[in-house]
């Protein structure tokens, strides 16, 4: 790692944050679009990680034989994101399991097709129901 | 790619793949977690996901166009936006000018436990550990509202194909025992190597899981009853608020453990303890929930 240097860390990240950026937005599927979250996630994770890294250092455990160590900070914020994630990431699960039961599928095409029918169908019968008052 | 089954199992693979780019780069404890939650967990959640709503994909209508130059234009400006940004590994970035210097040279002697992150996370910034606890409750508390733990001969697993094989059922037997006690270890000596809470709780939580997943029938669920999970995930935030209110009582700041024992290093080692133990009894009974509620769940036509 030492010989080197650069910014190429922070250009993985970017690139890992726009693929999952991409999955979520070109993707209709919305368990593929979850899964593109959390790509974005873990790239951030990365992101924070690497910039915790210092050069030649340890890991941050006291040790009384070593100098250097990597800025614990980074790792704190990112450990305790990395499990508030899959909880977050089980909740958008859930709801994809709900609106499965809702609609009877996953595909974005599909469930706006179905809002737009049930709105006109909606919009219809007040129509209707005006035409009758008249 | 169609197959969604293998998007998540290319997913889980990507996850291991990053734990051991952390490892690398000196995060033990983070490479700790994402391997646990990343790889195993996450995992897990998203095939029982993929159970209720299908496993493949339709082919999209929309041309990939308008995304691609979307993403290509938003990762140009990123990318011009990091060429002012420290290089890799230096050590006079901003980053590990601001604490991260008193976190590194005072943590060891403030709080008396050779892991700093372990020092960070529970002391020095348990503000924000507290929050995320209380989030992933949050979260836990979400799930169950949306899907809720049904109950019933036709929720549970059944035998299962995996269930048949000797090997497996073996295999799992031996292994389950050692998972359990490996959290354990995990919860108590992260004061002193890697590991704390978040990875204790999500490590038992995989051994109750797995034995669900090859066992079926349910009967995890005899050991650790639905109905105890929430409980249990608020009696965890309930420790670590109590440790926070109890130092308020005696007349220190929210969360101050100098408070709990006359020797303010001691009484630090007590309250990471007590902190440490809210935090995985939190995250073992949110993430069994989670798993309940994703994998019970009866299949709709």
């Amino acid at each position: 790692m030492n010989e080197l240097p650069g910014l190429y860390n922070d250009w993985v990240a970017i690139f890992l944050m726009m693929a999952g950026f991409y999955v979520v937005i070109s993707q209709g599927n919305l368990v593929k679009k979850l899964v593109g979250l959390a790509l974005f996630q873990t790239s951030v994770f990365i992101l924070y990680i690497s910039l915790g890294k210092v050069a030649g250092g340890h890991a941050p455990i006291y040790d009384p034989a070593i100098a250097i160590y990597s800025n614990p900070l980074p790792h704190v914020l990112i450990l305790t994101a990395i499990v508030v994630g899959v909880a977050t990431t089980a909740v958008g699960l859930a709801l994809v399991v709900r609106i499965h039961e809702a609609y009877g599928s996953v595909e974005e095409d599909d469930i706006q097709a179905a809002d737009e029918a049930e709105s006109t169908a909606s919009s219809s019968e007040a129509s209707a129901e005006e035409d009758a008052k008249q | 790619m169609r197959d969604l089954f293998g998007v998540v199992i290319l997913f889980s693979i990507y996850s291991f793949m990053t734990a051991a780019l952390f490892m690398d780069l000196d995060a033990v404890d983070v490479a700790f977690t994402e391997a646990a939650v990343g790889a195993g967990v996450t995992t897990v959640l998203m095939l029982s996901c993929l159970r209720l709503t299908g496993r493949w994909e339709r082919r999209p209508k929309h041309s990939p166009l308008l995304p691609l130059i979307v993403v290509a234009t938003t990762g140009t400006a990123l990318v011009y936006g990091t060429l002012d940004a420290p290089l890799l590994g230096d050590p006079n970035a901003p980053a590990h000018q601001h604490v991260a210097p008193r976190y590194i040279e005072q943590g060891p002697i403030e709080v008396g436990m050779p892991n700093m992150v372990t020092a960070v996370l529970a002391s020095y910034r348990g503000y924000d550990t507290f929050g995320e606890t209380v989030v992933i409750f949050t979260a836990g508390i979400a799930v169950l509202l949306l899907l809720g733990i049904q109950e019933g001969p036709h929720t549970r697993p059944g035998r299962t194909a995996i269930g048949d094989q000797i090997v497996l059922r073996v295999v799992v037997k031996l292994l389950i025992p050692l998972i359990l006690l490996y959290g354990l270890y995990v919860q108590f000596h992260g004061d002193f190597g890697a590991g704390g809470g978040f990875q204790a709780g999500v490590i038992f939580a995989t051994g109750f899981i797995l034995y669900d997943l090859v066992f079926g029938e349910g009967d995890a669920r005899l050991v650790v009853p639905p109905d105890w999970l929430p409980r249990l995930g608020a009696l965890g935030v309930l420790i670590y608020g109590g440790v926070g209110l109890y130092s308020l009582f005696a007349g220190k700041p929210f969360l101050d453990y100098s408070a709990l024992a006359h020797d303010p290093v001691h009484g630090q080692h007590l309250g990471v303890m007590l902190v440490e133990i809210g935090v995985g009894i939190t995250v073992f009974s949110i993430i069994l929930a989670i798993f309940y509620a994703l994998a019970g769940r009866a299949r709709r036509a």
